[in-house]
């Protein structure tokens, strides 16, 4: 031997234990403190202005949050892969004018058949941005920035000056996100089951913890065996298909749809899945979290609405709070690190 | 703590030698003009550990992407089994039972240690979902087997690169890999877990595994291997029972010459360029006093985790300490700023040079000229013939074997991007070099130039200070070797008076009294 190398660096069980217990207790910390801003910031608000709890804001909030909680799935499926789909709000104008118009053109045509068309013109987006990305090899950042501005453009040209007014809707539909249960709105508990579902697929499938290893490593998945490249144009689909969907129910929502509908969405919804600490670069995050992020954000635009903040501050403070949070995963990560290297320091000596 | 073998006598070979269970016959594989393996034919046979060694750049990476299916070979044909196989894709490879270890380790880090193992192929329950109890539990069975206590639900974040091994190995078991490739598996570990390594590995030889380990430490393979075959050029220049062979018959089939030793030279060694005096950082070093001189080289020389390279990075001022001062010429030096010791003439080439000392998606040229880009400047713009020229120029006195020199960092091999890093520096001309771990993943051939370098460098009168954990090597250059133990300074010898025994007995605190 010539390395007259080491001391030994004994790993011990119980060791990992504790490591891998920190590592538990951060990303858990990490949901529980977006519910406990979340909380405090309701408490705050509702004690300074009580109309805030009104049941009737509380569905009002819980319905805007719904959609971007929905888009968030989708984006945070590509973001774990460690691309970005910036083409949603694009596709989510597109998709709730070209199904509100339908309504139009077609009297009696049957929602479900309007959802049916607004899911396809968003996977159509999605199948065009998973193509260009993969077998393009184009970075998505900049496949998709482009697709915003393109379907952007297509947006316009459609609808011309014109836009869909709610009276050309029919009130079956314009009810959907008025409906509720038990005083919750029914399209926040559906979506809130689809969250449930997509977060349980990505952690207990093959498929769903691929996304994840492909984010964490790209180079070791392919390595791996892993079809990396038919995984990241499934989360672009998937996430199409979402924005689509979300199109509808914006349309269902607002009943007025022009051509700048879900303008900068694409950003807010980032913004609630970074929040919501999905990791920007790939790799690490829940579905449920994205979604808390993006519940959170919509309290706060709200909350300053309702305490008759001027809206100038609404996005300072959106920014303010994406600071905030990468910087808790900036502290985080490096404590969590240092604690390691703690362990190994002991262990070495 | 498995305390395997470090390695089995090779007088153990069979009598008849078993049927191969992996059959090579005449690949080759070109990538643009460069012929990387050519016309290469290898055998391995099951419960042996074959040797694969060779310079950087002789094609051993190449063959180890043909049997993991990363590359297709041009021409050639590959048998498993005794039936002719095409690997397309990785997932072809493990599917037909072959394994590969990188040398760059290939964990998920956001994934727990199980998956790491299981990706792609967890063990399932009712619907498709992933059953992570049993996962768990087969990892742990798993480690047990390989007597290695790590806890499968970690994340992967944070392990140590021989942990990250272990985590490969593990893969390849849950595999059923009966044919393992090892690419350099130890040239990031310490002995200890080399030796932990060599106990697993003789496990799974023992299990009937056939094994191809590439290594550069000769002495890991005459004490772990059974067969030998050697790579130079892409070509296959010699292949058989390491029985009656010595280390010189294989560095000699590796260059195709033989190496000088060291030539003893009378350097004249002047006044003191470096002086450290009472340098403290509060539980990483304490009161460590040293002094290099000019012309001189002084190798720091101790344990993985002595405090050497913390040393080396106080002085260059990219971590601070906590009580001390450092000289350079007589001034001293301000702590902290690694901007002021460029300025007073030191130079660091760090241990890590893919992550510390090279921006490996840069040009050759820019890499070279990185450092000295202020003296290269024209009212402030930086000519491009200028910087071309001052590249080419110090390539070319290194020595370095380049393509182009707009060619990223990535097209050159190992022991050439050590010598960009080196010329980076030298481009500066230090007064003061400080080198870790200098020939680290470095080919024998290469080896040579760079010690050839340094000790150049030291006739010109540059200080230089190595930190090296490779003992040949603090043997052959250093005029004075220091040793360190947990953070200390604990003996001092001479080139004349050092020898292995003495170091290694002052590093691991046998040698106390005789220090």
């Amino acid at each position: 031997m010539t390395g007259i190398a080491d001391a030994p660096t004994r790993a011990s069980a119980v060791d990992d234990a504790n490591a891998r217990r920190l590592i538990d207790l951060v990303f858990r910390a990490r949901e529980l403190g977006i519910v406990a801003v979340l909380a405090l910031l309701v408490l705050v608000t509702a004690l300074i202005e009580p109309r805030f709890v009104d049941l009737t804001n509380v569905q009002f909030i819980l319905v805007d949050a719904t959609i971007f909680a929905l888009l968030a799935l989708g984006e945070t499926m590509v973001v774990l892969t460690r691309n970005v789909d910036l083409s949603i709000g694009s596709v989510l104008g597109l998709s709730a004018f070209l199904s509100a118009d339908l309504f139009g053109h077609h009297h009696g045509i049957s929602i479900v058949l309007v959802f049916v068309v607004g899911s396809a013109i968003g996977v159509a987006c999605g199948l065009v941005n998973g193509f260009l990305t993969v077998v393009g090899r184009v970075p998505s950042l900049v496949v998709t920035l482009a697709m915003l501005y393109i379907l952007r453009g297509i947006d316009t040209l459609v609808v011309g000056g014109g836009q869909v007014v709610a009276s050309s809707l029919p009130n079956s539909f314009i009810d959907i996100p008025r409906r509720t249960v038990l005083g919750l709105p029914l399209l926040a508990i559906v979506v809130a089951v689809v969250i449930g579902a997509g977060a349980y697929y990505l952690r207990s499938f093959r498929s769903g913890r691929e996304l994840y290893a492909i984010g964490s490593n790209p180079d070791a998945a392919r390595l791996a065996g892993i079809p990396a490249s038919r995984r990241v144009f499934t989360a672009f689909v998937i996430s199409g298909g979402i924005a689509g969907i979300a199109g509808v129910l914006y349309a269902a929502r607002y009943g007025t749809i022009d051509s700048t509908a879900g303008s900068g969405y694409e950003l807010q919804v980032i913004a609630a899945v970074v929040v919501g600490g999905v990791a920007i670069f790939g790799g690490s995050g829940s579905a449920v979290g994205a979604a808390f992020g993006a519940l959170l954000l919509n309290t706060i635009l709200s909350a300053l609405y309702v305490l008759g903040v001027s809206p100038f501050w609404n996005q300072a403070i959106a920014g303010g709070l994406l600071l905030g949070a990468i910087a808790l995963d900036r502290g985080i990560s490096l404590q969590l690190a240092a604690a390691l290297r703690r362990r190994r320091t002991h262990l070495g000596a | 703590m498995p305390a395997g073998p470090a390695g089995t006598p090779f007088c153990m070979l069979a009598m008849t030698e078993p049927e191969p269970l992996l059959s090579l016959e005449h690949a080759s594989k070109a990538f643009a003009a460069i012929r990387a393996l050519d016309d290469v034919s290898l055998q391995l046979r099951p419960g042996e550990i074959h040797a694969l060694v060779g310079e950087n750049g002789a094609g051993k990476s190449t063959l180890v992407k043909i049997l993991g299916g990363v590359h297709l070979p041009d021409s050639g044909a590959l048998q498993i089994d005794g039936e002719e196989v095409v690997l397309e894709g990785p997932a072809a490879a493990r599917d037909a039972g072959v394994s590969i270890i990188y040398q760059e380790p290939t964990m998920f880090p956001d994934l727990t240690v199980a998956e790491n193992i299981f990706i792609g192929r967890q063990p399932l329950r009712s619907a498709r979902r992933i059953d992570s109890r049993a996962m768990t539990a087969r990892a742990a069975e798993i480690f047990t087997r390989l007597g290695v206590p790590l806890d499968p639900a970690r994340l992967a974040r944070g392990l140590s690169i021989a942990e990250q091994q272990i985590v490969e190995i593990a893969k390849a078991l849950s595999l059923n890999a009966r044919v393992i490739v090892m690419d350099e598996p130890t040239a990031a570990l310490s002995a200890v877990e080399v030796e932990r390594l060599f106990g697993v590995v003789e496990t799974l030889r023992a299990s009937g595994a056939a094994i191809l380990f590439i290594s550069h430490r000769l002495e890991e393979v005459f004490s772990l291997c059974q067969h030998v075959t050697v790579f130079r050029d892409g070509k296959l220049v010699l292949s058989r029972s390491l029985e009656g062979l010595e280390a010189a018959d294989l560095v000699h089939a590796m260059v195709g010459r033989e190496l000088p030793e060291r030539i003893p030279q009378e350097q004249s060694i002047g006044k003191p360029v470096l002086q450290v005096e009472r340098l403290t950082r509060e539980g990483v070093f304490v009161d460590v006093s040293l002094e290099v001189r000019a012309g001189e080289i002084v190798a720091l020389a101790g344990l993985v985790g002595a405090g050497r390279s913390e040393v080396a990075r106080a002085i260059f001022g990219i971590d601070r300490y906590d009580a001390g001062r450092v000289t350079i010429d007589g001034v001293v030096l301000r702590r902290a700023s690694p901007a002021a010791a460029m300025a007073a003439g030191v130079g660091l080439v760090p241990e890590d040079r893919r992550q510390q000392g090279l921006v490996m998606e840069m040009s050759i040229a820019r890499n070279i000229t990185l450092a000295s880009l202020t003296r290269l400047r024209r009212a402030g713009v930086i000519r491009r013939a200028v910087e071309r020229r001052f590249a080419r120029d110090w390539a070319a006195r290194l020595q370095v074997k380049y393509g182009r020199l707009s060619s990223p960092m990535t097209s050159l091999s190992g022991g050439n991007q050590q010598k960009v890093v080196l010329a980076k520096w030298l481009g500066r001309r230090p007064s003061l070099l400080i080198v870790d771990e200098p020939t680290r993943g470095i080919d024998v051939g290469t080896k040579g130039e760079v010690h050839r370098l340094l000790e150049e460098l030291a006739a010109q009168g540059v200080a230089i200070l190595v930190i090296s954990s490779e003992l040949p090597e603090v043997l052959r250059l250093a005029d004075r070797i220091l040793v360190m133990r947990e953070g200390r300074l604990v003996a001092e010898f001479a080139h004349a008076a050092a020898s292995e025994e003495s170091i290694v007995a002052a590093a691991t605190g046998q040698g106390e009294a005789a220090a």
